[in-house]
């Protein structure tokens, strides 16, 4: 008699559960998603009336954009190859966020990472490919957290503004490998542009078989995922959560703050760091200017985009790598200068960044929500 | 065009009908008379969301009320907006100031008026303010900057700008809350005097029975945004008007005291600490608090304890001084914060010891997620024991909310408190560190805070409490020291209180 009962009430007690605990998740959700897309929507729009100004046809526009992003297998790999130093240097400004830090620096430790890491290669290019290799990562995370630890640093001890120091390390940064690789690290051979010397095939990180991906896109996923994991799983990730929203309650608790921002921005760094490493060792396979290629910067838009979630990361990085992915072809078929990506790229941080204002405004949201 | 109304020159009375206010599906205000007579003092009783701001502000023009007609001597008339009811010589004093604190008295009085001219002739502002001065019962000095003058001279000010503007039906939300006991007799005394002169009207929100006791002629009493009882002053007991306020909920019994008191727990030497502008706010504080003691701090808000509260809470580093927690040096690390157990109730717990967009459990989890049982290993945390926990303290504390998970933020501000509570003595408490830890909140949330204060007390705990409300010293301090300019300035234990001495120190004489 029970169990029939029990049978009858299952389906509508799961049915009320689900209800109830699973629904507003999927609305709360939806705003985060439908918020940000919409942004995506109206910076392409405006994109298309910039181009309109030029005589083109925005769908002409848009229609190669995907092309060159999504259209073919080839421009997938290409968007795939742009997208994994993205995931990395994207983390470098999610995670200080999640304390509440606007660490905007990414691209400074993503050449101090390729520079420790070269040197690291060139310093024991004798010893085996994957000791070389394990060695380079660790040189460049080390080096890229060192760097945004500065800026942790400052700001805990000094009270020096993280984005401001951060961004000026960038320049910093950037002057010390061109020094470097036009002086002291110089490969002799280099004649128009300078560059280090290689650190040899043997030890460059190959491609995802089947693929001309290399496996730097596994690493920033992997590296996405657990920082997600560190962040909502952990007592780390719980005390950071806390000095993040709210400094004066983790002050009353106790938590160690400077810990807490030290540690985050070295892990910060270390991802950036470690884009570095791979753009030297899967890409340019020397340390040189090619490094300084913007990935830093448009780390600092997938973040924003992503809402400092670490997951949300991953795709964001895509997309963004595919409007990159895209800037060749907009240049041969419709003639646009190739700053124009870049046009898009700095609408849309606007876009998002004012997008910012919207969230809890749309009543729809909350009704389904509750 | 505003309705031009002839502008009183005496007092007058306003009354409403039927007052109905909602704001969305809540109803602030549900068909709510309120009557006040010419030339009378009424007194506008209620616990926190009662709906009395929301009826004086239907009142005075800032909010358009849903249903219901105000009648101003005797004329019906509508409220558009807050200059319609300046004109009609309604006028309103808030529980802060809203004077310019870097211009002198003389100068906010004038630049209150809606007719300033471009170029002031201060002589003859100056001759007119004289004589405006000189009919009315108390003197502020019209040349001192209002930075330089203290509260209760402000809070004149501030009623001395409304009279001056030509109002004759003041309402007072809440005016003595910043003042000493006798500064606060002595303002509302001077109002009295004016209303008995028929001079003018008054209308004061307020949840101090003494004041309404001493002062009120009539009052009226809201509950859940409904009208909940009204009457001459005369003819009720503040027992009474407090059983209308809170109607039939249950009070949590407050425990006796019991137990002796122990060795020093807390003991702070010689502490100095700068405020925000790096001026010094807490000068060479000693204080020593014993087990099963609390040492209630008195003094008018700005004095240091704010400051005080900050250092002990770890908020803000001290400049020079000691803190000994159980006879060992602190500096506010977690370690030794667990050691001592060590728990702090702050002033505005949303702002000082939660975070907002976190769940009511993971708030409840602060002083422990860091280690067995919430975390695993050190490392993982554990969702289903906060979630336990969290529904355990949810019903052992009586909090409000819709679920575990919940952001705390969505909750009211009792119940934020009562979850800070819950976290905060949900487990041992040796010493207990509280700032105005009822602000705000209704009877029954004061009942079981103060309960909960008590309780602590009496399993030895060490509690300083820090507070703005002398009545909720007294009820609960076994000791009172008043702060006054940084420095503690007076210490007598509460059974021997006296509040007249201690109001006169907490005004620094």
């Amino acid at each position: 008699m029970k169990a029939d009962v029990g049978a009858a009430l299952a389906p509508t007690a799961a049915k009320q559960f689900l209800r109830e605990a699973f629904q507003p998740k999927i609305w709360r959700v939806a705003e985060y998603v439908v918020i940000p897309a919409l942004a995506l929507a109206v910076s392409l729009g405006l994109f298309g009336i910039f181009v309109a100004l030029f005589g083109k046809n925005p769908l002409d526009l848009y229609y190669y954009m995907y092309l060159g992003a999504f259209g073919t297998w080839f421009s997938w790999q290409n968007t795939l190859i742009r997208a994994a130093p993205l995931i990395l240097t994207a983390l470098c400004t999610a995670l200080p966020a999640q304390l509440g830090m606007v660490i905007i620096g990414g691209e400074g430790a993503l050449l101090i990472g390729a520079l420790t890491a070269t040197g690291m290669a060139l310093a024991i290019s004798a010893a085996p490919p994957l000791v070389v290799q394990i060695s380079m990562a660790c040189a460049g995370m080390i080096g890229g957290g060192l760097w945004i630890m500065l800026s942790g640093a400052l700001r805990h001890y000094r009270g020096v503004n993280e984005t401001i120091s951060s961004l000026l390390l960038v320049y910093i940064a950037l002057a010390i490998l061109n020094f470097l690789v036009e002086g002291p690290m110089r490969d002799p051979t280099s004649l128009n542009k300078p560059s280090t010397r290689n650190i040899g095939a043997a030890n460059m990180i190959g491609n995802i078989p089947g693929t001309e991906v290399h496996w730097g896109l596994v690493f920033g996923v992997i590296a996405a995922v657990l920082s997600y994991i560190l962040i909502y799983y952990t007592v780390f990730g719980f005390a950071a959560r806390v000095a993040g929203g709210n400094l004066r309650a983790a002050k009353v608790v106790g938590l160690s703050v400077g810990k807490l921002i030290l540690v985050t921005c070295f892990l910060a760094g270390a991802a950036a760091g470690l884009a570095g490493m791979m753009e030297v060792a899967a890409v340019q396979g020397a340390a040189n200017a090619n490094l300084a290629a913007g990935y830093g910067f448009t780390g600092i838009l997938v973040a924003f985009l992503a809402r400092q979630n670490p997951l949300a990361v991953i795709p964001v990085a895509v997309l963004l790598g595919g409007i990159g992915a895209s800037d060749g072809l907009l240049q041969r078929r419709l003639d646009m200068p190739d700053a124009s990506v870049l046009v898009l790229q700095g609408v849309i941080f606007l876009v998002v960044l004012a997008s910012d204002s919207m969230y809890g405004r749309f009543g729809w949201f909350k009704r389904k929500a509750s | 065009m505003i309705q031009v109304f002839p502008i009183n020159t005496s007092a007058f009375g306003v009354e409403a009908n039927g007052m109905t206010k909602r704001f969305g599906e809540f109803t602030a205000l549900d068909a709510v008379s309120l009557k006040v007579a010419p030339a009378t003092f009424h007194a506008l009783l209620g616990e926190n969301g009662a709906g009395k701001s929301t009826l004086v502000k239907c009142i005075m023009g800032y909010y358009q009320p849903d249903d219901g007609e105000i009648i101003l001597a005797n004329d019906k008339v509508t409220i558009g907006n807050p200059r319609v009811a300046h004109a009609f010589g309604l006028g309103m004093v808030y529980q802060h100031f809203t004077l310019v604190p870097a211009m002198t008295v003389a100068e906010n009085l004038v630049l209150a008026r809606d007719d300033v001219p471009p170029i002031v002739d201060w002589t003859k502002e100056r001759k007119r303010l004289d004589r405006f001065l000189s009919g009315m019962p108390f003197r502020v000095p019209l040349n001192a900057k209002v930075s330089a003058i203290s509260a209760g001279e402000r809070q004149k000010s501030e009623i001395l700008k409304q009279l001056y503007l030509r109002r004759r039906f003041l309402i007072l939300d809440e005016p003595t809350s910043v003042l000493t006991p006798g500064e606060a007799d002595e303002v509302l005394g001077m109002l009295r005097g004016m209303v008995e002169k028929g001079e003018l009207t008054v209308l004061m929100i307020t949840h101090k029975f003494r004041e309404v006791m001493a002062f009120a002629d009539e009052v009226t009493i809201l509950r859940r945004g409904k009208l909940a009882g009204k009457g001459h002053v005369k003819d009720l007991t503040p027992d009474s008007m407090a059983r209308t306020m809170i109607g039939a909920e249950e009070l949590t019994v407050q425990p006796g005291r019991a137990g002796e008191f122990g060795g020093p727990k807390l003991t702070i030497s010689g502490l100095n600490a700068l405020d925000d502008a790096g001026q010094p706010a807490v000068r060479g504080v000693t204080l020593s608090v014993r087990g099963g003691e609390i040492v209630g701090v008195a003094g008018v808000s700005g004095n240091g304890q704010r400051q005080l509260i900050e250092v002990l809470a770890g908020q803000r580093e001290a400049e020079s001084g000691k803190i000994l927690l159980q006879g060992e040096p602190y500096h506010a690390t977690r370690q030794e914060m667990r050691r001592a157990h060590l728990s702090v109730l702050p002033e505005e717990p949303l702002k000082n010891a939660c975070v907002a967009r976190m769940s009511v459990a993971d708030n409840l989890a602060f002083r422990e997620f860091d280690r067995a049982p919430y975390a695993t290993g050190g490392w993982w945390l554990n969702g289903a024991k906060f979630r336990d926990d969290a529904e355990r303290k949810i019903l052992r504390y009586k909090i409000r909310t819709r679920s575990s998970g919940s952001a705390i933020g969505e909750l009211s501000g009792g119940n934020v408190q009562r979850t800070v509570l819950a976290r905060e003595l949900g487990g041992d408490v040796s010493i207990l560190i509280a700032a105005n830890p009822c602000f705000g909140l209704d009877f029954a949330a004061v009942a079981q805070i103060h309960a909960e204060i008590i309780a602590a007390r009496n399993r030895g705990a060490a509690v300083l409490l820090v507070s703005e409300d002398i009545d909720e010293l007294l009820e609960l301090a076994d000791r009172v020291v008043v702060m006054f300019n940084g420095e503690l300035v007076y210490e007598t234990p509460a059974a021997e209180a006296n509040l007249t001495e201690i109001g006169r120190h907490m005004a620094g004489h």
